[in-house]
């Protein structure tokens, strides 16, 4: 059995937090830069200190509840989204042994994770005893379903390339080539899934404010909503560690270059998982929106059946070669 | 300034008042500036509605450099009153044309970066064709005008059916849709923006020099240097200020080709120097009643975005 030391604990829970209030600001600065205007930059030097603004404000703010919500159901909702995004990055590897537990279903804990997920917005809701926020709600929901099977086979595909390993060794088996490159369509489309799946625009119809009313936390004031919103964000930086792990390498060195070792494995980890979230605020500055039913059929009619289409030919090809691992 | 034109345009028929020629090539080259920050503005907040936030905001920036022309010219930037009964009411400021030119160079490679983003994107495509159709019998019937009536393929345009001011002379090419659908109606606009861009061009040449207002005292007041140094410019400047001018008998009405369609201005006199009646025929009232034509078979989404296509201001709805 493995004891997780508290230290440890803080470590990875303490530094996600502050990724996840400053990923928070870097969306806002991003998409403004793209549009010729500068994002928040009067709160401290360019902005930086916007978040601790924004948490103070919402943490002084008065939470005002429905009378008719489920009162314990309403309150623990989007704990249990955020709490769910924290935990999840148990089973991320930083570097050589820097992780907290490292059981042989690693990347299946993930997943797992990731589907309870959709728990915490079926349960924010449907607690919040309104029309518009069920309906949010089951929209997300049933957004997320297919995108989670995509992203499922996409995880097989990888995994048997890879072979059955726990995440340190899944990563540890990219020294010689990245699995990206190899597998460069599998990863855009674990990509779009993970926008798809975190309700992230062009897919984020549930949540735009023209149609449905900001979706399902339309009834969460304060902290609440921002719990929601964290959790989301959460989300966004820790799919980006299955695709660090997959497909741009982890953290072993950079084709094994001298200078690449000399920085630490985890900021070159830190600096891979960087660059998935600012693609996805780049993709969200730069395309409308879905419509919801051309979503759906774009998650059933598309990626699953090529995700399908992928993990077939992946393992004939390794079959027929004997490259099995 | 489209409205404050047609407004003016009907006072002028009325009078039988000559505008003169230069006053004729402002006022083109005015409505052509207005054309492109309405299809600036209504393009992209409709694109905002479909969920792409950045051509809104590109779009705004170049929309304040016109709004910095109406301010050279007029003093304000939106509400310009500009365009007077007899011809406009200020000569163009030194200056005006070269900035024109210098900024009408770069604004075409800010249409493509426009275009870039939506034209050919899937998502866009998805969205906007076939959503919203209207057919050639529909828009007449429901009394479209401007761009929903280009749309599906019919092509009248006030400038050219029916010629006022300059157009005849500036022949500006007309883009007519096939489908009547949402995706046609933005390619026109974007196209209306371009020929407009070509207008601007060929405005400021073929401007002649000479007088901005027709010459009648007692239709366009003269200017304040004058007015302070002879007894007759005096009257004539407080006459139309206080009193108004009188207009002739009969009625008429007058439409010119606004950005949003056709905005026509029906006016009654009775003789007097006011008004027996003015109607304005806004072109947002007639769209917005083809709403619940053109959702029929479609989702609640793609309402708000038919609200967007058609261009509709809320003001000229109700007026």
């Amino acid at each position: 059995m493995y004891i997780a030391v508290p230290a440890e604990i803080l470590g990875i829970i303490l530094p996600l937090l502050l990724g996840v209030a400053f990923l928070v600001l870097a969306e806002r600065k991003v998409m403004a830069f793209v549009q010729r205007r500068k994002g928040p930059d009067v709160v401290g030097s360019f902005g930086l200190l916007q978040p601790l603004a924004d948490g103070l404000k919402l943490i002084l703010k008065e939470p005002i509840s429905p009378s008719s919500a489920n009162f314990s159901l309403f309150r623990m909702a989007p704990v249990a989204t955020f709490m769910l995004s924290l935990v999840a990055r148990a089973v991320v590897p930083f570097d050589y042994g820097m992780v907290l537990s490292d059981p042989n279903i690693g990347l299946l804990y993930l997943f797992a994770i990731s589907s309870l997920g959709v728990y915490g917005i079926i349960i924010a809701g449907r607690s919040s005893n309104s029309k518009y926020a069920f309906l949010g709600a089951l929209r997300s929901a049933a957004q997320m379903v297919p995108y989670e099977v995509s992203i499922g086979l996409i995880l097989i595909t990888v995994l048997i390339c890879v072979g059955p390993r726990n995440s340190s060794e899944i990563v540890m088996a990219q020294k010689q080539i990245w699995s990206g490159i190899p597998l460069f369509p599998v990863l855009v489309m674990f990509f779009i899934s993970r926008l798809a799946e975190t309700n992230r625009a062009p897919f984020d119809l549930p949540e735009a404010e023209a149609e449905s009313v900001a979706g399902y936390n339309v009834e969460y004031s304060s902290m609440g909503s921002a719990l929601s919103f964290l959790g989301e964000y959460a989300n966004m930086i820790l799919m980006r560690c299955p695709c660090t792990s997959l497909s741009p390498g982890g953290w072993p060195p950079f084709l094994d270059l001298p200078i690449s070792k000399k920085i630490p494995g985890s900021i070159r980890f830190s600096i891979k998982v960087i660059l998935f979230p600012f693609l996805y605020i780049w993709v969200r500055a730069a395309f409308p929106r879905y419509r919801y039913d051309q979503l759906m059929g774009l998650g059933r009619k598309v990626f699953l059946p090529l995700s399908l289409a992928r993990v077939v030919p992946v393992s004939g090809v390794l079959v027929t070669f004997q490259w099995l691992p | 300034m489209a409205q404050e034109h047609a407004h003016s345009s009907a006072v002028e028929r009325l009078l039988n008042c000559e505008v003169p020629l230069r006053a004729q090539y402002i006022r083109v080259l005015f409505r052509e500036i207005t054309r492109i920050s309405n299809h600036s503005l209504a393009l992209t907040t409709h694109a905002m509605d479909v969920g792409a936030s950045t051509p809104f905001l590109w779009a705004f920036e170049e929309r304040e450099k016109l709004l910095e022309f109406y301010e050279r010219v007029s003093g304000a930037r939106m509400h310009a009153s500009f365009i007077r009964p007899g011809g406009v009411a200020q000569d163009l400021p030194l200056g005006l044309c070269r900035d024109i030119d210098s900024s009408t160079q770069q604004f075409s490679s800010r249409i493509d970066e426009l275009e870039e983003m939506s034209t050919g994107n899937r998502i866009w495509k998805q969205r906007l064709v076939d959503i919203g159709t209207v057919t050639a019998q529909q828009a007449k019937d429901w009394g479209f005008s401007g761009v929903m009536l280009r749309g599906p393929g019919v092509c009248w345009d006030s400038r050219r059916a029916a010629p006022y001011d300059v157009h005849d002379q500036l022949d500006p090419d007309v883009p007519v849709g096939t489908r009547g659908d949402r995706y046609d109606r933005y390619c026109i606009r974007i196209e209306e923006m371009r020929q407009s861009v070509r207008i601007i061009v060929q405005c400021p040449n073929k401007m002649p020099s000479g007088m901005i207002k027709a010459d009648d005292r007692k239709l366009c007041p003269p200017s304040r240097g004058r007015m302070k140094l002879s007894m007759e410019s005096s009257i004539h400047h407080f006459e139309p200020y206080t009193e108004g001018f009188s207009v002739p008998a009969p009625s008429t009405y007058t439409a010119v080709e606004a950005p949003k369609g056709e905005f026509g201005v029906f006016l009654v006199s009775n003789g007097s120097n006011r008004p027996y009646r003015r109607k304005i025929r806004a072109p947002g009232s007639a769209h917005s009643q083809g709403l619940d034509s053109m959702s029929k078979h479609h989702m609640p989404a793609d309402v708000v975005t038919i609200i967007g296509t058609q261009d509709i201001v809320s003001g000229e709805v109700d007026r």
